[in-house]
């Protein structure tokens, strides 16, 4: 088991040494495509192999929980899907072409911090993980090199490292706690947490909480601490967005969930549960306001992904078997179907040169499949039958409805609603509206490493939807129940 | 509850030192000139690396000393001339576009103080009867944290914010090392390194803004909205 995930963390790590040594374009491409199928099979079969119960690898270092693993393989899918669609894509930016070779160091080092952090045993470490993670992707926001770019990445790195200041404070403040148990040196565990927990003093536990929750909440972009998301998802390239948007957002919320099973142990879990529930109902909110009134095609999704971390909260905010299944499924779907979203709005926005969706006018007359599966994508994100998230966010739904807080469902359905107008009401402009201007046709020719990525994401997508794999129903009631 | 007896001597040191942090704390946010900011920045992280030694010495945690050493080496020397090439690199001098006046962000850092002091009794009388140094370390953790968010959110140069974050980092340090003095070495050597990191991050990226969005100011920063 150990060998696998060595397997997983080397294959990027090679691929990095080999584009530097190499240093050319196209063989960076395909070195890091390479590392991503690698990484994807080798996750998958830590899967298959995995037993159902967490188990502690390599001196207490390392922790393989089912939620952990299922965090991995989300992160491994987007990875490959990006990688792909990153050959197509990158090759546009022709005035990049000599830092290429960096790019594509980035994107494997960004993957590999993402492959890294939710096997720390240790929170501190998960912590250090996670900052990394910032401090790679920071770069690749800031990789084209424009105005926006930069101002983006600064914002993010700011916002981000000042929330993540957040999680430290209440790290350190949850091994003060244990200290009452264990004495003054002890080798902090996620498990040990839960072991003191419930002998710590409340006040200190629930601060504690949710210092760590505002913290990572920020990573993973509740509102309100929301603000850097926009912009880093906006402005970076599209392969980027699609890794921050499907990968890294997961990594984060893996953190809020671990932490809010150790607030469980110690009988302080009502509490924990609220304050989720509410930051998710507000991200809803906040995403719904501002999807209505948006004009950048990225911009949207952005606002999108902010819309789904709110669904995924909330999902493990209500808790239960059906919550928690509900969240990790939605967790498979959203990281599919923002990649496809992502990558749409990369082939669009290089096609009418614009990030104005005012411009992209008459998608399917020029792009007749790609236009399609574009918008059917756009039909899955809202929500809509028959495809996977409609499944995630119906057994959220349903799992609310079991629990204390029936408000933030009703909340949540009405806020759904309101975005599957506003969302779709940005579409039927798209695809239908006046034809663009004489001589501002799109003229770009996509290749298929830019349209194929988008049929790998919807034919999953369509069969989640469709089907539950009675599997994956067991593996998440496993998950669910070790969690406790 | 520290987690050793404190004697009298030892009690009033920790006190010292950990006012004197907070009072040039109190430096950073008075002065508009970012030069002092990063002198009185290292001499704040020169006081911690003298309250981890004091905790080593009277707490016989041998390995606090090396985080001393590391502490003044990296936060006290080796930050600040990092962050002073950056301003003279970028013809800094001072910060001009801060939305309130010296005295009064003086106030509303002592208004922090008292929050702080509120929050941490609160926590405190909880835990342990009357333990005034983890009192204080809890107040001064806390206070560092909300000057510093108080310092982002009142000045706009780019690098104001990476001073306030620092200072949010040195209250995090300060009160672990009263808190927490066992904790693991590993932890606290990665994140000073990690803090190293991001640091030359910070740099680099103020550089791309100075090229490509021509400032620095976070007032100048509004392209992006909505």
């Amino acid at each position: 088991m150990a060998n696998l995930i060595l397997g997983l963390w080397l294959a990027p790590a090679l691929a990095i040494a080999l584009i530097l040594i190499i240093r050319r374009p196209r063989a960076a491409a395909f070195l890091n495509l390479a590392a991503a199928i690698a990484t994807l099979g080798l996750s998958l079969a830590l899967l298959a192999r995995a037993p159902a119960h967490p188990v502690v690898l390599g001196d207490h270092f390392l922790l393989l929980t089912p939620l952990g693993l299922w965090v991995v393989l989300c992160v491994a899918l987007v990875y490959v899907l990006a990688s792909i669609y990153a050959v197509g894509y990158m090759r546009l930016l022709a005035e990049e072409a000599p830092r290429l070779p960096w790019f594509y160091a980035l994107f494997a080092g960004f993957a590999l911090t993402m492959m890294v952090a939710p096997f720390m045993n240790n929170p501190g470490i998960y912590w250090i993980v996670i900052d990394l993670t910032t401090i790679v992707s920071a770069f690749l926001v800031g990789f084209e090199r424009a105005a926006e770019s930069a101002e983006a990445a600064w914002k993010y790195i700011i916002i981000v490292s000042a929330g993540l200041s957040l999680a430290l404070l209440g790290i350190i403040l949850f091994y003060w706690a244990g200290t009452f148990s264990f004495g003054p040196v002890y080798d902090m565990t996620w498990h040990r947490l839960r072991l003191m927990a419930p002998h710590a003093p409340h006040p200190l536990l629930l601060l504690a909480f949710l210092l760590t929750l505002i913290g990572f909440g920020t990573k993973v972009g509740l509102a309100p601490m929301h603000t850097w998301l926009p912009d880093a998802h906006s402005e970076g390239p599209a392969p980027v967005s699609a890794m921050l948007s499907g990968a890294l957002l997961n990594t984060a919320m893996l953190g809020v969930v671990r932490f809010l099973t150790v607030v469980d142990a110690g009988g302080l879990g009502g509490a924990g549960h609220d304050a989720l529930c509410v930051l998710g109902a507000l991200s809803l909110v906040v995403a719904a306001l501002f999807i209505v009134r948006q004009t950048g095609a990225k911009r949207l999704m952005a606002y999108s992904s902010i819309e789904h971390m709110g669904v995924i909260a909330l999902g493990f905010g209500f808790g239960g078997v059906l919550g928690i299944a509900g969240a990790m499924y939605q967790m498979l779907n959203h990281a599919l179907n923002k990649s496809l979203m992502f990558f749409g709005a990369g082939n669009m926005m290089r096609a009418y040169k614009s990030k104005d969706m005012r411009i992209m006018r008459r998608i399917p007359q020029f792009y007749p499949v790609t236009g399609t599966i574009w918008l059917l994508g756009a039909v899955a994100i809202t929500g809509a039958p028959p495809f996977g998230p409609f499944q995630g966010e119906m057994a959220i739904l349903r799992a609310g409805m079991a629990g204390p807080n029936t408000w933030a469902v009703a909340v949540m359905a009405l806020l759904l609603i309101v975005i599957f107008i506003g969302f779709l009401a940005h579409f039927r402009r798209m695809v239908a509206g006046p034809a663009p201007a004489r001589g501002h046709e799109p003229r770009l020719v996509l290749s298929v490493w830019m349209t194929a990525p988008l049929w790998l994401a919807l034919i999953p997508l369509t069969i989640l939807g469709l089907w539950w794999p009675p599997l994956l129903w067991r593996f998440f009631a496993h998950a669910a129940q070790v969690m406790r | 509850m520290p987690t050793f007896a404190i004697g009298p001597l030892a009690a009033s040191l920790f006190t010292v030192l950990a006012i004197v942090s907070l009072f040039l704390s109190f430096v950073m946010l008075g002065s508009h000139w970012l030069k002092n900011h990063i002198y009185a920045f290292a001499l704040e992280s020169w006081t911690i690396a003298a309250l981890s030694a004091a905790v080593a010495y009277f707490g016989h945690y041998q390995e606090l000393y090396i985080i001393a050493v590391l502490t003044a080496l990296f936060r006290g020397s080796l930050l600040p001339y990092l962050l002073l090439r950056l301003l003279t690199s970028l013809r800094l001098e001072r910060e001009f576009t801060a939305l309130l006046r010296p005295s009064s962000s003086l106030v509303l850092g002592t208004a922090l103080v008292i929050v702080a002091f509120l929050v941490a009794r609160h926590l405190g009388t909880r835990i342990t009867s009357d333990d005034r140094i983890v009192l204080l370390a809890l107040t001064c953790m806390l206070s560092l944290k909300l000057i510093g968010f108080l310092m982002m959110i009142l000045r706009s140069e780019a690098i104001s914010h990476i001073l306030g974050l620092l200072v949010i980092e040195n209250g995090i340090f300060l009160g672990s090392q009263i808190l927490v003095p066992g904790m693991p070495l590993l932890l606290e050597l990665v994140i000073l390194f990690d803090l190293l990191i991001i640091v030359l991050t910070f740099g680099i990226l103020m550089r791309y803004l100075q090229r490509h969005a021509g400032t620095t100011s976070s007032r100048d920063l509004q392209r992006l909205v909505g």
